[in-house]
C-alpha cells in the first residue's frame, strides 16, 4: 500500500473525493474510533475538558469527544484545527459540535498559553515532516508545532498523537521535536510487530518522563 | 465560531507573539447563529478559571451583549446555576458564522465561512 504521504501534500490529497472516502469507510470510522477511545484513555480525563484536536479530519474523533457520558468525565468541548478544506466541509455536514478552523499545524498552535486541559490527534503530525517548498523545511514545522502545543497547554495537561512514521529515523524526529519544546515523551506501541501496530506519542506538560513500554 | 473559542485564540502572524495588542482579535461584520447545546455546569466552571475576563467583555460588547457583568463571578457566584446557564448561552450556544477577525496589531483580517475560521498564512507571516 502507498502512503498517502509520499504522494501529495494533505491539503491536495484529501479533496473532496477522497474525504468522502476517509469517511465513509466503515473500516477507516471503525479504526480511527478505536484510536480516538485508546488516546482519550491515556489522556485519563477526570472532568469536562477543553481538548484541542490536531488534524480534527471530519470531526470522527471530535464527536466521540463529544459523547463521552457525565460518568467517564465527559462530555468534552473541542476546538479542531485541519489543513484540508473537503475535510472540514465533511464535518460541518455531519454537523459536528467542536469548533473548527481550516489551518496549518506546521505554522504553530494560536491560542494563548494554557488554554487546553488536552491535545489529541489522530493519523495527522507525520504530515509535518512533508515540506513542499524552499522556504519551508520539516525541522521548522515540527519546532512550530510542537512548540505551539505545548505552550496551549495547561500545566500538568496531556497530548496523545497517534501517529504513523514513515521509519525509524521519522519517528525519532518527530519525538525529539517534542522533547525539544519541552515536553516530557514517551512512545506507547499497541500491537508491536502486527500489521495493526499502532504507535502513540504521549506527551506531559510539566510532568515527569514517561517510560516507553509496549502494550 | 463560538464565543469560548475567542477569549483564547491569537493571531498567528509571528511578529504578533507577544504583542499586548494582537489579544483578543476583533470581529467584524459578524453574523450570528444560535445553537442548542446541552448545559454543561462543571465544564463552565472549568473554563471560567480560565477566561479572560477582560477579553471576554471586549468580545461580547462588539457582538452587541450588554449584560456581561463587570467582575469575573467567583466563589459562591460559581453555584448560581442561572448566572452559569447565561454564560453557557453567551460562551458555547453562540456562533459567530460569517465575518472577520482583525488583529489589533498587525490588521490581519482572518474570514470565518460557515463559522469556520481560515487561519492559513503565507509563509512569510508564519
Ligand atoms: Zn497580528
Amino acid at each position: 500500500m502507498s502512503r498517502p504521504e509520499d504522494s501529495l501534500p494533505p491539503d491536495l490529497f484529501y479533496n473532496d473525493l477522497e474525504s468522502r472516502k476517509y469517511t465513509t469507510s466503515s473500516r477507516i470510522r471503525n479504526i480511527q474510533a478505536s484510536m480516538t477511545n485508546r488516546a482519550l484513555e491515556l489522556l485519563d480525563l477526570k472532568h469536562p475538558s477543553f481538548i484541542l484536536d490536531v488534524g480534527c479530519g471530519s470531526g470522527l474523533s471530535g464527536e466521540i469527544l463529544s459523547g463521552v457520558p457525565p460518568e467517564e468525565g465527559g462530555p468534552h468541548e473541542w476546538v479542531g484545527m485541519d489543513i484540508s478544506a473537503s475535510m472540514l466541509d465533511v464535518a460541518l455536514q455531519r454537523d459536528v459540535e467542536g469548533d473548527l478552523f481550516l489551518a496549518d499545524i506546521g505554522q504553530g498552535v494560536p491560542f494563548r498559553p494554557g488554554s487546553f486541559d488536552a491535545a489529541i490527534s489522530i493519523s495527522a503530525i507525520q504530515w509535518l515532516c512533508n515540506a513542499e517548498s524552499s522556504d519551508v523545511s520539516p525541522e521548522g514545522r515540527l519546532t512550530r508545532f510542537f512548540g505551539g502545543l505545548y505552550a496551549s497547554l495547561r500545566r500538568g495537561g496531556r497530548a496523545v498523537c497517534q501517529f504513523y512514521p514513515k521509519n525509524d529515523a521519522q519517528r525519532m524526529m518527530i519525538s525529539a521535536a517534542a522533547v525539544r519544546a519541552g515536553f516530557g515523551a514517551g512512545i506507547l506501541e499497541d500491537d508491536p510487530g502486527t500489521k495493526s501496530a499502532k504507535l502513540y506519542l504521549v506527551l506531559t506538560v510539566g510532568g515527569g518522563e514517561l517510560e516507553s513500554q509496549g502494550g | 465560531m463560538k464565543v469560548l473559542t475567542v477569549n483564547f485564540l491569537t493571531c498567528a502572524v509571528k511578529t504578533c507573539k507577544t504583542s499586548p495588542e494582537a489579544f483578543p482579535l476583533h470581529f467584524r461584520d459578524a453574523e450570528l447563529a444560535q445553537q442548542d447545546l446541552e448545559f454543561n455546569p462543571e465544564f463552565i466552571k472549568n473554563m471560567l478559571l480560565r477566561l479572560d475576563w477582560n477579553a471576554f467583555r471586549v468580545t461580547t460588547s462588539e457582538l452587541g451583549f450588554s449584560t456581561i457583568p463587570a467582575e469575573k463571578p467567583e466563589g459562591d457566584a460559581l453555584n448560581d446555576e442561572t448566572l452559569l446557564r447565561d454564560l453557557h448561552k453567551v460562551l458555547l450556544e453562540t456562533q459567530v458564522m460569517e465575518g472577520k477577525l482583525v488583529c489589533g496589531h498587525c490588521a490581519h483580517e482572518y474570514a470565518i465561512k460557515e463559522g469556520i475560521a481560515n487561519f492559513l498564512l503565507p509563509n512569510h507571516l508564519v
